[in-house]
């Protein structure tokens, strides 16, 4: 009996079918599981909304929030998927690459601040903040793939696995040994922009006369009401989102427009047949790491102008949540990266109190996320790349 | 001294000694072709010219330069150009990048844009195809594509793996077409690898008898043509 139902479910054409549906879902107690939750999880969502527990206004607020919280990620992601493609392997060091670049932006931008040129010429100011954040994260990057992932290039694949697992502890226990436990703390920085589009923010009275310079892109708040919604809105928010997709949209071209990108797209797929067209595999390599690494800074650096607070371990559950969602977007995928890590920032800022959820549950919501994904879906939401890649 | 000269070459993989001191000479617009059964080191003789499988001892010396211990990437810039093994195709990006990616080491954006045009002409099926993945093409197209790219380097010495492996014979017949005429008319002087040995020695000058790591005959093509030996071993005789 058993086994002509098995025979009967291997013929069934792959078109969804609610019959094939059930069958599969009955013989396979996991997908079982994942269909309850999900089901749970609409209807927990929908009664929360209709009873007037969840109200639009939070949602737009956790929605502004999670995009942010999800360029970072994306940014983070990015590097992981970048190395992943042409080294087939998780550099787990990249979320304290991210953290060098927050750490030493803010020595810098301490310094731009007690010279007064984070007040006398802001945008200067963060700009020489944001470029020594890539300069320190790519440092860092460039060291970690000659001294410990070069020499380990024909090793079997574990071992640079441990190894990256090794040099992340070893980068937060250096940064710890050099500047100290202590958290740092960001300076306010107040970035006055566009005066003539929002005359009547940013005023100021100095020496009797009022001056307007415009809405405050990094320290602002502002409540609002968009559609008849109370928000207090953060330009902040949109600031990281936009600057992020602009990043985002130069590595896109990077990849698939120059010589050197080319270069990348060939070695990720062969390395041999690489060197015989001429390129310098080692060369592509640490250009790769250069830019994840960069990425990584600059999101670094953005991640603490909104955050402000930095630490030796600022690096590691960001580190982590960027892998689950380059893992969610399918590793070795850049636009997968992309989504991987905007999806992952606005579920767990939206999920918790759409579920009526503690808010410190939001971990646990994006890791389950990881597992059921690994479990499901293990070429993650956008990718073949992984299965193609093994072949 | 010749255009391309190995001498007393011993490759290893691991613990296993692929080549046991291969020499071998090839002349400035010659065709050479190395013959062998599988196994016999045919790949890893080109893959040592090239730098990729560096020999643990011996030499490769291109024009009397010593090449032995090159990064692959340096050994290309000087002309060395292999077409390999299964013609490796860059599957994921299209049929007008993997030509772009032949002339990565060059640097004149005229030139590359008047040889891609040449090598459409040369494969006119590559200029209707140039906007698709590598990987859609052909097993013959694909053999095109990767002579056509290999053609971008401006190669002064071109080594084929076994350009005829698995394409129907008429496709053979062409791609032995190409081969004579690049030597004929462009000049480019050949060191083909071919199983199909009967083609090879037909189009070479010389020849060369590989066999578990040594080279067992050197002669010209036409004399192992008619070695009794050769014809029992390798051409079906
Ligand atoms: N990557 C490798 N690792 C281990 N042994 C190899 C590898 N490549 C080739 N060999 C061995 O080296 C010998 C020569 O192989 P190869 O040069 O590919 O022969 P051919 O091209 O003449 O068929 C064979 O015995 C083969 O098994
Ligand atoms: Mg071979």
């Amino acid at each position: 009996m058993i086994q002509k139902s098995q025979t009967a479910f291997k013929n069934q054409s792959p078109r969804l079918s609610i019959n094939g549906l059930l069958n599969r879902t009955i013989q396979n107690p996991l997908r079982l599981i994942a269909i309850v939750l999900l089901v749970y999880i609409l209807v927990v969502a929908l009664s929360r909304l209709l009873g007037g527990d969840y109200r639009a206004d939070q949602f737009a607020r956790q929605l502004i929030f999670g995009l942010a919280q999800g360029s970072i990620y994306a940014l983070i992601a990015l590097g992981y998927t970048l190395v992943y493609g042409i080294l087939l392997m998780i550099n787990f060091a990249h979320g304290e690459v991210f953290m060098a670049g927050a750490y030493i932006g803010f020595f810098v931008i301490t310094a731009l601040n007690n010279a007064g040129l984070l007040v006398s010429q802001t945008l200067l100011a963060l700009l020489i903040t944001i470029f020594s954040g890539v300069i320190a994260s790519v440092i860092v990057a460039v060291a970690l793939e000659r001294i410990a992932y070069r020499p380990l290039r024909n090793a079997p694949r574990l071992v640079p696995l441990i190894t990256a697992i090794g040099a992340s502890i070893l980068l937060q226990q250096l940064f710890l040994r050099l500047f100290g436990v202590s958290t740092r703390r960001y300076p306010d920085v107040n970035l006055y922009a566009f005066p003539q589009l929002f005359p009547e923010l940013g005023c100021a009275t100095i020496n009797g006369e009022t001056i307007c310079r415009g809405i405050d892109l990094i320290g602002g708040r502002y409540d609002v009401v968009v559609f008849g919604l109370q928000l207090r809105v953060l330009p902040i928010h949109f600031l990281v989102f936009f600057l992020a997709l602009t990043f985002m949209a130069v590595l896109w071209f990077i990849v698939q427009r120059t010589r050197i990108g080319k270069a990348m797209r060939a070695v990720a797929e062969d390395k041999s047949t690489a060197a015989l067209m001429g390129i310098d595999v080692d060369q592509v390599i640490v250009i790769t790491f250069v830019l994840g690494a960069a990425l990584a800074g600059a999101g670094g650096v953005l991640f603490a102008l909104y955050n402000q607070q930095v630490s030796p371990f600022i690096g590691f559950i960001p580190g982590i949540k960027a892998f689950t969602a380059a893992v969610l977007g399918g590793i070795g995928n850049i636009p997968g990266a992309v989504f991987g890590g905007l999806f992952l920032g606005v579920v767990e800022s939206v999920a918790p109190s759409m579920l009526g959820l503690s808010q410190q549950l939001k971990d646990v919501i994006a890791f389950s996320m990881l597992v059921l994904v690994l479990i499901f879906r293990p070429t993650g939401i956008l990718g073949e790349v992984l299965a193609q890649k093994k072949a | 001294m010749s255009l391309l000269e190995i001498h007393d070459i011993h490759t290893f993989y691991g613990n296993i000694n692929a080549l046991k001191g291969v020499s071998l000479q090839v002349e400035e617009g010659e065709i050479v072709t190395l013959i062998g059964g599988n196994g016999a080191g045919k790949t890893t003789t080109l893959n040592t010219i090239c730098g990729i499988t560096p020999p643990r001892s011996g030499q490769v010396c291109l024009n009397g330069q010593d090449i032995t211990r090159l990064p692959p990437h340096k050994i290309v810039e000087l002309g060395v150009v292999q077409v390999p093994e299964g013609r490796k195709i860059f599957t994921r990006l299209t049929v007008r990048e993997n030509l772009e990616l032949g002339a990565f080491g060059r640097r004149d954006k005229t030139g590359i844009a008047r040889d891609i045009q040449s090598v459409f002409e040369r494969f006119p099926r590559l200029e209707e195809r140039q906007r698709q993945l590598g990987g859609t093409l052909s097993g013959g197209e694909q053999q095109m594509l990767a002579i056509g790219r290999a053609l971008m380097a401006q190669p002064r010495i071109l080594l084929l793996d076994e350009p005829s492996m698995g394409l129907a014979p008429l496709l053979v017949r062409e791609i032995f077409n190409v081969i004579v005429s690049l030597n004929a008319n462009s000049g480019t002087t050949i060191l083909l690898v071919e199983q199909n040995a009967l083609m090879a020695l037909a189009v070479a000058n010389r020849a060369y008898v590989l066999q578990s790591g040594y080279i067992t005959h050197a002669d010209s093509a036409e004399k192992l043509r008619h070695d009794p030996a050769i014809i029992e071993a390798y051409l079906g005789g």
